[in-house]
């Protein structure tokens, strides 16, 4: 692990925190900071000024810039999407979906990935330094929304030079991001692909989170949100947390199937309290490689950001009207097994982009791995998302990828 | 009726019926669209801005996979999402008798479409006629291959009903003619009751009135 002997420059201490310390500051990707006429005005109220977006980029804008494809990540997702994540040293978190000859065609589009707001991994989040104080954020952070991560990104596509986006990719929270730019800024996205997401977080989602930041909070390491200053981590309660959140990205049959009531390195049944059973001993190993490179902090407020989710509301309660007159293509995607963005919210989606007379599909893919699917080796989702995409690419002109390409 | 070309290429005969009634770049809904080969053909030939509707996931998903915008869904239950005049052109394929209620069909895509093409297969069809009548069985024909108990089509009519009810919702009919099983028109002018005995399917074009 490239960060453990990360130390907190503030924390006055050589005890190594295992944090993504060096990359909220200054990432291994590239960055982008912003402040003055470039503030950004946040959904709370707040004016952030100034902040920074880190982000990575991969394969070429074309002459006409019309090839770019914003992919936008999941709740403890970054912008590695197709490149090794510097803490981890492991492959792109979506390197089966988007590289050379892959879905989404590195040879043919340009594709950009940014960290999100409130993020822990270049872009301003909890842990990133305040300006003003010299010290990191923490919970003076201002609370931030999908809305503003959306802003945040549109942000750095203009520094880009990118006026309309070919397309704009995510799954999970992802998949929020890519339905609040395709009302947010129904001109520039000329074809959306949201993935086992929802209009909006439901009263389940928003008590499962609930139950992960308590669990942070509870660990009295957290020092209400000071950990970094006294130099201590709250590891334990964000791998809870992340324990119980894992548990929600899969399905009941992939868990049966995965681990049954196996019993982990023993023959028998211990009667105490150690990981008996091989799923046990999985949900601590996730737990505890988890808190290696996400803040504890940045899980608050991206889980809140979530929660505070509700594209409809905005527009008197009426998802339909959200997105009126959108001259956007959209392909929402979902997975049978997927318990915590079920099928029926993706199609509640359809339902309001039908009401609106918006050009739609809707590919429910059979899959018995739950919530995770969306990030797995799914030929179904791969064969939509190519077919989707090129269909689109068709209708934008985008010239098809040299020979030899895999799409 | 006027006559039509010959089916040409690998072109269903009804397919390229249908795709002679739809007006290039006209928006365009195919409910039931299969795997999409129509609709296909709509918006390559016609240039249309084409969505479809498929009850089956596995159509709905080699239609997306074929670049097409294609929801899963049922002409049943879904078509009342669709807003007023959605549509240039409501095309319903071979699908109005398997609807559990063909009227309440007939008015939604009266509703959000300004043309609709229906067809569906003619149950007066002489050899329908003749099976019943002489096995005094349900007619189990290449067109109709269906035992009674495992066929989707659960509304069968004849030209004769369609067209009562056509009347009763306040269709125009716009064009129509009698078709072989293989989709070619009949090919000459003959009244009513002739179109039923011999159309193995027929298609419409209808208007709200």
């Amino acid at each position: 692990m490239t960060n453990e002997t990360t130390v907190d420059p503030g924390a006055g201490t050589s005890e190594p925190l295992s944090a993504p310390a060096n990359e909220a500051d200054t990432p291994s990707s590239k960055v982008e900071r912003f402040g003055g006429d470039k503030a950004l005005q946040l959904d709370c109220g707040t004016l952030l000024d100034p902040w920074q977006i880190a982000y990575e980029t991969y394969g070429t804008l074309n002459a006409e810039r019309s090839n770019a494809v914003l992919v936008c990540h999941a709740l403890t997702g970054d912008q590695y999407v197709a490149s090794p994540n510097p803490l981890t040293g492991k492959p792109g978190w979506w390197s089966m979906l988007v590289g050379p000859g892959r879905p989404v065609d590195t040879d043919r589009y340009f594709v950009i990935c940014a960290n999100v707001l409130g993020g822990c991994l270049g872009t301003t989040g909890p842990a990133s330094t305040n300006p003003q104080t010299g010290r990191r954020w923490g919970l003076d952070l201002p609370l931030v929304t999908i809305r503003d991560m959306v802003r945040a990104q549109a942000v750095l596509l203009d520094h880009l030079g990118i006026e309309t986006l070919f397309a704009v990719v995510g799954g999970s929270m992802g998949g929020m991001q890519v339905l609040q730019w395709a009302v947010s800024y129904p001109e520039r996205v000329f074809s959306a692909l949201p993935i086992a997401a929802a209009a909006r977080h439901s009263s389940q989602n928003i008590a499962f989170h609930e139950v992960g930041r308590q669990a942070v909070m509870a660990d009295p390491n957290w020092c209400g949100g000071r950990y970094f200053e006294r130099g201590v981590r709250p590891s334990k309660g964000l791998a809870v947390a992340r324990m119980a959140a894992h548990i929600t990205y899969l399905s009941d049959p992939a868990l049966h199937r995965k681990f049954g009531r196996n019993l982990q390195d023993r023959d028998a049944i211990t009667f105490g309290f150690d990981a008996d059973f091989q799923i046990e001993s999985y949900l601590r190993h996730q737990g505890m490689t988890f808190v290696d490179r996400f803040d504890p902090n940045s899980y608050l407020y991206v889980t809140r950001a979530m929660d505070y989710f509700d594209l409809g509301a905005d527009y008197g309660g009426s998802l339909a009207r959200a997105f009126l007159h959108s001259p956007t293509r959209f392909c929402v995607m979902s997975f049978t097994s997927d318990w915590l963005f079920p099928t029926a919210e993706s199609k509640a989606v359809v339902r309001a982009l039908n009401a609106a007379a918006a050009n739609v599909s809707f590919v429910e893919v059979e899959s018995d791995r739950g919530h995770d699917a969306f990030l797995l080796d799914e030929p179904e989702m791969f064969r939509t998302v190519t077919g989707f995409l090129t269909g689109a690419a068709h209708a934008r002109g985008i010239a098809p990828p040299p020979a030899g390409g895999l799409a | 009726m006027n006559l039509q070309p010959a089916p040409s290429g690998t072109v269903r005969g009804d397919h390229r019926l249908v795709a002679d009634l739809v007006t290039p770049r006209a928006r365009v809904l195919d409910i039931g669209c299969g795997d999409g080969e129509l609709l296909d053909l709509l918006v390559r030939e016609k240039q249309v801005d084409g969505r479809g509707i498929e009850l089956s996931q596995a159509g709905v998903n080699a239609c997306v996979a074929r670049g097409l915008s294609v929801v899963q869904g049922d002409a049943d239950r879904d078509l009342s999402d669709y807003p007023d005049d959605a549509f240039d052109f409501v095309i319903l394929s071979q699908t109005l008798q398997a609807t559990y209620a063909p009227r309440q069909v007939l008015q939604e895509l009266l509703r959000i479409g300004s043309n609709v093409i229906v067809s569906f297969p003619n149950f007066g069809f002489w050899r329908n006629r003749l099976q019943l009548m002489f096995k005094g069985s349900m007619p189990v024909t290449d067109y109709l291959p269906y035992s009674w108990y495992d066929t989707p089509n659960i509304h069968f009519c004849t030209i004769r009903d369609f067209v009562s009810m056509c009347d009763e919702v306040d269709a125009r009919m716009v064009r129509s003619m009698a078709l072989n099983a293989r989709g070619e028109p009949v090919g000459f002018t003959a009244p009513w009751w002739v179109w039923n005995l011999i159309g193995e399917q027929a298609l419409f074009l209808l208007k709200r009135s």
